[in-house]
């Protein structure tokens, strides 16, 4: 992949991250890589138990017990944020790197009002009065489209919507320079997720951050994201831009999720029958041999069974894990 | 502000069915209640006293509901009658006495032993699997395990008779003449800190396991998660994002505990012959003080609702939701 260093704003490298459990360890994530560059919005798709949540929680090293990191890399902005110090890293989360979490509901602390907690991570950060900080929280709010005067109000007297609205705002709190949003539109309705990630195009547009964008639903990102990464059990399968992906998708795995939902721009005429992908993602405690995705695949080889294909680069910027691409 | 009104009018109405029983009861007794209470008593009291006994319950022979009257007015102005056992004096006034007391041995142990455990409780549910978790829970439910008259006898014979570190019994030397002195002070300080500290050891175990599990349930919320990545200290996460949480079902927990510190101090008082009110009941049922009796299970029963409305008046500062929901 050819890309100037100083595009690079981040880049995870061979990341692994295993569960630690009597029985053994379970990887979960294994040997992920991939860039993301200054400006940029990456998608991150996958089924539940690909892996998505933890990769973005590796990412501010977030894991709980008995999720480990056990190798690899994440360097942002040149640092190796595995091998920060506590302290080190504590500046960083909220300020440099922000996360947007899965569920708007449970994402806020109940007891503290939505302007106390604003006024939380800005303070943690930046020597302000308690004054002053709250001020800033409703102009966070007005960036939100919500009323200022919500600062006092606690999460269970705004909707789901809202609630998402005020996490996004707290993403925004102290301008970072990468949000990691994981599934921030999931628990919403369509109309309130349409709503949220417009807000989230125009306010990138407006504060130029880069995102990583992490959801199952591949039209989602299709919409938003500049770059997409296909994940499957815990394995990055596919990476190219967007409309690459959508054109020409390598993998079958892509191929499938792509045919599973209907397609706007779409010629009139007979549409195409919708299709799922057969089976069920392996069970992470014990992965197929070879490619992990070879027991639903339609086209495998018996070199799929034997062993698991390498990322390669097929066209510019576009780079596939399968052994279809190769023969 | 109307949920505490509303519980305000239910407490009100909890406390009127407990008097009002207060009332009921010996009357449904079978036979004469009158005769049957009054024959123990015959010979060995004055006439006086008699009387006295026989107003404080009412018994006389003006209709029921004009009895039911002069009874609930006897009660909203105070008057709990007179006391058989410490007669002459005022059923009111020997429970003040008693209550003093118990308010500052029970109340001082019970708040400490809420306030230890609970932090323990958080500790270790943020160290988990660390030395206070491993250790904490199983020796403090241990103590707890023991029955408390068996401990309070045990801590009295070693530290009280054995090492004679302690007084062995009452709230205070008599030697020492009651007052704002610092001998007085010392001298009720020390007499009130080893029945003080059986209480905390045999309750706080409870405390530190119920936090300590409500603890580990609200950590695995995603508002921690978000908290840790706003870049928070961890101490900050610690208390005002789950122990804040964490704290709300205790609450509940500690008002009950609260409202029985007027009766569950009882094998404390007598182990440690302290004078407060699980003392005076034991006296009044020994001697038949009916009034007493009466007077006693009246504060008891008041002490309950007035703790578990403060709890109320407590939970709405505390969680939002309960100001606007209604139900805690």
């Amino acid at each position: 992949m050819t890309m100037m260093e100083s595009d690079q704003l981040l880049r995870v490298e061979d990341l692994r991250v295993e569960y630690l459990t009597e029985a053994g360890r379970v990887r979960v994530v294994d040997d992920v890589s991939f860039n993301l560059r200054r400006g940029e919005i990456l998608g991150l798709a996958g089924e539940s138990g690909s892996g998505k949540t933890t990769i973005a929680l590796a990412i501010l090293r977030l894991l709980k017990p008995p999720a480990v990191i056990t190798g690899g890399s994440v360097v942002f902005e040149g640092r190796d944020l595995l091998s920060l110090g506590e302290v080190e890293l504590r500046r960083l989360r909220g300020r440099k790197i922000a996360l947007v979490t899965q569920s708007a509901m449970n994402a806020l602390n109940p007891v503290l009002s939505i302007g106390e907690q604003l006024a939380d991570a800005i303070r943690e950060h930046e020597r302000v009065g308690r004054r002053s900080a709250l001020e800033r929280a409703r102009r966070l709010l007005d960036l939100v489209d919500i009323d200022p005067d919500r600062v006092r109000s606690y999460p269970h007297e705004l909707s789901g919507g809202m609630r998402q609205r005020v996490v996004i705002a707290m993403a925004m709190a102290l301008s970072p320079s990468l949000v990691l949003m994981d599934e921030p539109t999931t628990a919403l309705d369509v109309a309130v997720q349409r709503e949220i990630l417009a807000r989230i195009a125009r306010l990138r547009q407006e504060r130029d951050f880069s995102i990583l964008f992490i959801s199952h639903d591949l039209s989602i990102l299709l919409e938003l994201c500049t770059r997409i990464g296909v994940l499957y059990a815990g394995r990055l399968v596919e990476a190219a831009p967007a409309r690459r992906l959508l054109g020409s998708p390598q993998h079958p795995y892509t191929g499938g999720l792509i045919r599973c939902f209907p397609h706007a721009d779409e010629a009139p005429g007979p549409r195409p029958r919708l299709v799922g992908i057969p089976g069920a993602p392996p069970d992470p405690r014990d992965p197929p041999p070879g490619c992990r995705f070879h027991p639903r695949c339609g086209q495998r080889l018996p070199a799929c069974q034997r062993s698991a294909p390498a990322l390669t680069t097929v066209a510019t910027d576009h780079e596939v894990a399968c052994h279809l691409t190769r023969s | 502000m109307t949920y505490l009104l509303r519980r305000l009018v239910f407490y009100l109405l909890a406390a009127w069915a407990s008097v009002t029983l207060a009332f009921v009861i010996p009357r449904l007794m079978p036979g004469d209640p009158e005769a049957t209470m009054f024959a123990r008593f015959h010979g060995k009291l004055d006439p006086e006293a008699m009387t006295a006994l026989r107003r404080t319950f009412g018994f006389s022979d003006e209709p029921m509901w004009r009895q039911y009257l002069d009874y609930l007015g006897h009660v909203a102005t105070g008057d709990l009658g007179t006391s058989v056992s410490y007669f002459p004096a005022r059923v009111g006034d020997v429970i003040a006495t008693g209550m003093i007391w118990t308010l500052f041995l029970a109340g001082l142990a019970v708040v400490l032993s809420y306030a230890l455990g609970t932090l323990a409780g958080i500790l270790a549910a943020w160290r988990r699997g660390r030395w206070l978790d491993a250790v904490g829970p199983p020796l403090l439910v241990l103590l707890g395990a023991f029955p408390f008259f068996w401990l309070a006898m045990l801590l009295l014979f070693l530290f009280g008779y054995t090492l004679g570190w302690t007084p062995v019994r009452h709230a205070h030397d008599s030697q020492v003449s009651p007052g704002w002195t610092l001998g007085f002070a010392w001298s009720v300080i020390s007499h009130a800190a080893l029945p003080a500290i059986t209480i905390v050891v045999a309750t706080a175990g409870s405390w530190m396991l119920d936090m300590r599990n409500t603890m580990i349930g609200i950590l695995g919320e995603d508002y921690i998660t978000m908290a840790h990545a706003k870049g928070l200290a961890p101490r900050r996460v610690m208390f005002r994002y789950a122990a804040r949480n964490a704290l709300l079902p205790s609450v509940t927990s500690f008002g009950m505990a609260l409202g029985f510190v007027l009766s569950g101090s009882l094998l404390t008082e007598i182990v440690f012959s302290y004078p407060g009110q699980g003392y005076l009941l034991i006296q009044a049922v020994r001697s038949l003080d009916y009034p007493l009796i009466q007077g006693l299970f009246l504060t008891i029963t008041l002490a309950v609702l007035a703790a578990n409305f403060l709890v109320d008046v407590v939970y709405v500062w505390l969680d939002p939701r309960a100001r606007s929901r209604g139900a805690p």
